[in-house]
């Protein structure tokens, strides 16, 4: 083989490497889609009310997403290996009605001891939900269904038996203070969002746990084939799920501060439209953490918006279910489209 | 337990004489007229222990004997192909190297040590890596990825180092040569790639032994040449190759021995340059026929059914034959010949790009089922449970289903026609049930294939295409099949009989169509037509 001939084998080959690289960064391009929708609605509201575009509007923004954001991540760990979550709602309305009431009856008792005593509650549900998924070989959605009221009684038996409403004068300040208190300027809250994100989204990224979370969802007999433990890491999922709604769920009790029965009802709707939206793939497989916190922030953008721009409330649903439908057809095109550019690119090498 | 069977040219002396195996492999060198390059000639006088060795290897589901008592042995640094009919149990050998199925009966040996298979991933700590027919990897993650996965390399801190992952599956893939890189996504990839992705997964847990099962079904001529030279490279390293494979002309290419199964019994095992394409062929074929049930007299009538030039690219080409009244056309080939798709097309559910079908003398287009079934075209699918029967309705609805207006009035079904219409059925055909309103998932094979038929024959055709109607089903049941089909046909149906099984296609039908990889390789009257022949023109070879 002559040099020349190495050559441009060699840049054949180089160009083939160039082409594949450019089209694993495809898979990014909905998380940069995202982007650049959350970039257009945040310039057109801002030309209609300039006050939408100031600092403590995209505080509030962050503020009021960051306990969806929480929920979302857990939901993406569910939601990736081809099930889903459907009772993040009552969990979350559990744990945050039980923290309330025990702040309430005990209110000199030790901050973290409160705090820990919420995420031991979210994942005990959360095993529960594990178990009847993984081990009692129940679909998903019917079992985490069941659970959805099952939970949601349990808020109503526990708030018969003890207090129908825990008000914001009944808790010491230091509970409703882990919602307010700022750290270098930022809200603890959103912290609390981001830190959780990160961890999460690096756990996916670089253990072999959160790799074959992947594999599960994308071909689960393949997986089987090469040993993966399926159930376990299926069960590990909706615990940790239930961990992040018993999170959630001290954080709405301090940041809202009057809760009841009813708090927190229909959230599993918010939380997998923004997971949805944020382009994990409801089938499992692919979607990343950091796509599920910016469908989160799509979520709330547009429903602060909607605020601003004195837009009436009963929007929101309706654009709510817009955004589901619309992130699903994208979904569905862009892996079209992936497929065709790859079949181009084939038949021209 | 040795049937006369098994004791072949391959292996006549071994199961006594095991341990004087060197010695008889040099006094059967000495005697065989083949010269002997230098590195044979070490080989013989310091022979390699078998990697893999299997011994009385039984395995049955359901009431199928897949493989009864079989014997088999690989050798490193050798490409030993595996070939048979369909259902002669390569399959199951192949599952049962990969740890997916275990055996019911004897031992298996890895360099000399028995050892229980009990999970795939056992079986790729021990060395011995699968290609399937269809590769199992994960779409949404990229090739480098589906080669680690699992087994990612991780730095000091128990992270996955992405960067050597990559590195380490670009220089695999630079030794496969391919096109693609460890960054692309497998969604997009053909299958002969995906096949390459396998095999440089192979590469990685550094199998000694690599099964090949039915690699070449889905590739182009250009990707067998590609494949092919991998496998010499790999053999050249010392890894053994099991090649399973039905293309006759590939084994011969490629393998350096070759076993013969039959109904999963072991038949012969032998170096290819031993044996010709002809003996190969007849060691594949003779099963026996006393199981089936011939045909009965049907007088033959005109042409019901013509096609000419039927092509749908890339599954088959110019395909013609004749379907007259009463007669029974069977339709013979390997595993994706393309026979299915043929029916396929015959019944709407797929379209042909060119060609003319032609039904009692007038060219018709079929564009739907509905359409083929208002023509009089009946198929009964392969696949009972996913395309033939609703398997918690009742026998009455199942069967009624496919002329709902013929029992209904105004959009109501008459529930007395109903039952009346299919009682007549299930008696005609003698459906063994406590009762119509049964269920049809509390039925046995046989009798859920009588549903099925009953269903068809209700739409009163003229043309019945009949997929696979004994696949998975006991003795007794299937004569019974045969008894009603060869009836169906001197009642003047004209039937296309599609079987994997060359004695029931040879007893059943009045003329065969073979197809050999989407064309009509041979067409044969009853008088002609032999399992030789058939397969010969089967697997392709010219005669």
């Amino acid at each position: 083989m002559t040099t020349t001939s190495q050559d441009v084998e060699r840049t054949r080959q180089r160009s083939h490497v160039n082409q594949a690289r450019l089209i694993s960064r495809v898979s990014r391009v909905r998380e940069s889609g995202l982007l650049i929708a959350l970039i257009f609605i945040i310039i057109v509201v801002g030309i209609q009310a300039p006050r939408f575009l100031s600092v403590d509007n995209f505080v509030q923004i962050l503020l009021s997403v960051a306990i969806l954001a929480i929920v979302a991540v857990g939901e993406t760990l569910v939601v990736l290996t081809r099930n889903v979550d459907l009772s993040v709602g009552s969990m979350v309305g559990f744990t945050a009605f039980v923290t309330a009431y025990f702040f309430k009856e005990l209110p000199g008792i030790n901050l973290l001891l409160g705090i820990l005593l919420g995420c031991a509650l979210g994942l005990i549900l959360g095993i529960v939900n594990g178990l009847i998924v993984s081990f009692g070989r129940v679909p998903a959605i019917v079992a985490t269904l069941g659970t959805l009221y099952a939970y949601r009684g349990l808020v109503f038996i526990t708030a018969a038996n003890t207090t129908s409403q825990v008000n914001a004068s009944d808790v010491p300040a230091g509970y409703l203070a882990l919602a307010t208190t700022q750290i270098l300027g930022i809200p603890a809250l959103i912290l609390i969002a981001a830190i959780i994100a990160i961890i999460v989204g690096y756990f996916l990224r670089s253990s072999h746990a959160g790799r074959q979370l992947y594999a599960i969802g994308s071909n689960p007999d393949a997986a089987n084939v090469i040993g993966i433990r399926k159930e376990r890491l299926v069960f590990g999922a909706f615990a940790a799920s239930g961990l992040l709604c018993g999170l959630a769920g001290v954080l709405w009790g301090a940041r809202y501060a009057t809760v009841d029965a009813t708090n927190a009802t229909g959230l599993e709707l918010q939380v997998i439209a923004a997971v949805v939206v944020g382009g994990v793939n409801i089938f499992g497989g692919s979607g990343t953490i950091l796509g599920a916190v910016l469908g989160a922030i799509v979520l709330g953008t547009v429903e602060n918006a909607l605020n601003i721009l004195n837009i009436s409330q009963f929007w929101l649903q309706a654009l709510y279910g817009a955004a589901i439908i619309g992130a699903v057809v994208l979904d569905a095109l862009i892996t079209r489209w992936l497929q065709r550019t790859i079949l181009a690119r084939r038949k021209k090498a | 337990m040795y049937s006369s069977k098994q004791i072949s040219k391959g292996s006549f002396f071994l199961p006594k004489l095991k341990r004087f195996n060197p010695l008889i492999t040099i006094v059967r060198r000495a005697i065989s007229p083949v010269k002997l390059t230098p590195e044979e000639w070490i080989k013989v006088i310091k022979p390699a222990e078998p990697i893999v060795e299997l011994h009385g290897i039984s395995k049955q589901f359901g009431g199928v004997q897949a493989l009864r008592g079989v014997d088999f042995q690989l050798f490193p640094a050798e490409v030993h192909a595996l070939v048979g009919e369909n259902g002669a149990g390569k399959s199951t050998l192949v599952k049962i190297l990969a740890g997916i199925h275990r055996p019911d009966e004897g031992s298996l040996k890895v360099d000399g040590k028995a050892i229980e298979l009990r999970s795939p991933t056992q079986a790729q700590s021990l060395g011995i890596a699968v290609v399937q027919q269809e590769p199992m990897l994960f779409p949404d993650l990229d090739v480098a990825e589906n080669v680690f996965m699992a087994r990612q390399p991780r730095d000091r801190f128990g992270r996955i180092d992405w960067k050597r992952m990559y590195r380490e599956v670009d220089q695999l893939l630079a030794s496969l040569d391919v096109s693609f890189s460890s960054h692309t996504p497998v969604q997009g990839l053909s299958i002969a790639e995906q096949q390459l992705v396998e095999i440089a997964k192979a590469l990685s847990i550094q199998a000694r032994v690599l099964v090949l099962d039915e690699p070449t079904a889905a590739l182009s001529a250009h990707e067998v040449d590609e494949l092919f030279a991998i496998v010499k490279q790999l053999r050249e390293r010392g890894v053994a190759i099991l090649f399973v494979s039905h293309r006759l002309d590939e084994v011969f290419a490629i393998a350096d021995r070759l076993t013969v199964f039959r109904d999963g019994t072991h038949i012969i095992t032998t170096p290819v340059s031993q044996i010709t394409t002809e003996e190969t062929i007849k060691h594949m074929v003779g099963r026996e026929l006393s199981n089936f049930f011939p045909k009965g007299e049907a007088e033959i009538g005109e042409v019901v059914l013509e096609v000419r030039h039927l092509t749908r690219p890339g599954v088959f080409a110019d395909v013609n034959f004749q379907l007259h009244r009463g007669e029974i056309l069977g339709f013979a080939g390997l595993m994706g010949a393309g026979r299915t798709e043929v029916a396929r097309v015959l019944f709407g559910i797929d379209q042909a790009a060119n060609g003319e079908i032609w039904l009692k003398g007038k060219q018709v287009r079929i564009r739907s089922p509905q359409q083929a079934m208002n023509y009089g075209i009946a198929y009964v699918p392969e696949d009972r449970h996913q395309q033939g029967l609703i398997m918690n309705f009742s026998i009455a609805t199942n069967i009624t289903l496919s002329i709902l207006q013929k029992v209904s009035h105004l959009g109501l079904i008459n529930p007395n026609q109903e039952q009346q219409i299919a009682q007549e059925y299930a008696n005609q055909l003698s459906i063994r049930t406590s009762g119509i309103g049964q269920l049809v998932n509390a039925l046995s094979g046989g009798n859920q294939q009588k549903v099925v038929l009953s269903k068809w024959l209700a739409t009163n055709p003229s043309v019945l295409i009949l997929d696979e109607p004994t696949r998975g089903i006991d003795v007794g049941a299937k004569a019974e099949v045969h008894r009603i089909t060869s009836d169906l046909a001197s009642r003047g149906l004209a039937i296309i009989l599609i079987s994997s099984e060359l004695p029931e296609v040879l007893a059943m039908a009045d003329r065969v169509v073979v197809l050999h990889e989407g064309s009509i390789s041979g067409t044969f009257t009853r008088s002609e037509a032999t399992q030789e022949r058939v397969m010969f023109a089967a697997t392709g070879q010219d005669r």
